[in-house]
């Protein structure tokens, strides 16, 4: 139990080197649904940080008291108590972005990085250390959700955030947005398109 | 007749995989060779035709605005909407168990072919996705429950063996770019084959 934990290691790692989204393979169903435009990306980052940091740290605080057969419901109930709560603030405070999201939020309990963190990290390791791990995957999942909403919102409306960035003279001179960049499919794409970058530059990454 | 419709349009307009990207993780993880994956989506078929109609009656009888009526008019003002995440994760992790060790106890052999996906199953978006659809969509009756579940299950049973053939052939046949290579190309096949799906959009059964 003694063994020393490298704090920077656990909160940095998931950024890029073993990122939950892009190398771990977790939580892709909310990256394709919420990613068409920024402003609900964000949102879902937010709510996902939230949930994964608290989760972690409830279930590291009690990790020695579950029993081990009936730990995949207790995980989930943790988490479900703290996505109805997210879900009640968001909407009570920002509705329009709730209602966008719809049954998203909801899927945040069954999104696999919070199952995945809980399991691989949590149960095994001190609060401190989990709510680090939780932050850290987070973000690092909200990292990739930012890129491809960004990039999908750019071509695919032309606006970041609702707010036009296309300037109209580009409109006059035959540039049309890319309707296919909206629908579902081109968020993998766009995906793929990261993990192509993301390995050609760390070679160890790559399968064979 | 409405419900079987409702069965057909489950598989192929509404598809779990290519129209709503449900369950994609599981999917992408556990498409490398197609009988492991066949054995999966059987699972996850069977999951959803079990839980969708647990949780219909669970939302009918208890969780809508009024549900409780049945037990007196004094109880007739409840609203539970908000338990109902709660609920239906809670009635699905606890099904996945159940099935579990009834598969164990009865049918070994079954159990050895689809024992390791079984508790992956809970945490699968689809299922929980399934009804959470259900809730938003007002079902009339337990059958139509039932039948979007068996679509539900079967598009998806029918896109994951899909994928893990390509993926197969794949491996074998294609020289892709190595930072490509296993996942990255996953991506692009699933999202071409969701373009492909999309031509069922709009056709009304």
């Amino acid at each position: 139990m003694a063994e020393k934990i490298d704090y920077k290691n656990v909160l940095f790692n998931p950024f890029s080197k073993n990122n939950p989204v892009i190398v771990q393979i977790l939580g892709i169903c909310s990256v394709l649904a919420v990613t068409a435009k920024l402003a609900p990306a964000l949102v879902m980052g937010l709510s996902v940080i939230a949930v994964l940091a608290f989760s972690n740290v409830i279930i590291s605080l009690i990790r020695n008291t579950i029993p081990t057969n009936i730990r995949i419901i207790v995980q989930l109930v943790v988490v479900a108590g703290l996505v109805v709560i997210v879900s009640q603030l968001l909407q009570a405070y920002a509705y329009d972005v709730s209602k966008q999201l719809s049954v998203f939020i909801g899927l945040i309990i069954t999104n696999c990085i919070l199952m995945g963190r809980l399991e691989a990290f949590a149960m095994a390791n001190r609060p401190w250390a989990s709510f680090l791990d939780g932050i850290g995957n987070g973000v690092g999942y909200a990292g990739i959700l930012i890129i491809v909403g960004f990039f999908r919102e750019l071509l695919g409306s032309g606006t970041l955030l609702g707010y036009q960035v296309v300037p109209d003279s580009f409109y006059e001179a035959g540039y049309v947005n890319n309707g296919l960049m909206i629908l579902p499919p081109m968020a993998l794409v766009t995906v793929a398109c990261i993990i192509w970058v993301h390995r050609s530059r760390n070679k160890d990454l790559q399968e064979p | 007749m409405e419900n079987f419709n409702l069965f057909i349009r489950s598989i192929f307009v509404d598809n779990m995989i290519f129209a709503y990207f449900l369950g994609m993780c599981s999917f992408l993880a556990v498409s490398k060779n197609v009988k492991t994956a066949f054995g999966l989506g059987v699972a996850v078929t069977f999951m959803l035709v079990i839980t969708l109609p647990i949780n219909y009656l669970l939302e009918t009888y208890v969780l809508k605005a009024g549900a409780l009526s049945w037990i007196g008019p004094e109880y007739a003002g409840i609203d539970l909407s908000f338990l109902s995440l709660i609920l239906f994760i809670a009635v699905i992790a606890s099904m996945t168990q159940l099935v579990e060790m009834v598969v164990e106890k009865y049918s070994p052999s079954l159990y050895a072919s689809l024992g390791i996906f079984l508790p992956l199953i809970a945490v699968n978006c689809a299922i929980l996705g399934g009804s959470l659809f259900m809730q938003q969509r007002d079902f009339p009756s337990v059958w139509t429950a039932v039948c979007a579940g068996g679509g539900w299950g079967l598009g998806w049973l029918l896109a994951i063996t899909a994928i893990a053939a390509i993926r197969e052939r794949i491996a074998q046949y294609s020289n892709i770019p190595a930072p490509l290579r296993g996942v990255g190309i996953t991506f692009i096949l699933t999202a071409l084959m969701g373009i492909a799906f999309m031509s069922f959009l709009g056709i009304k059964i």
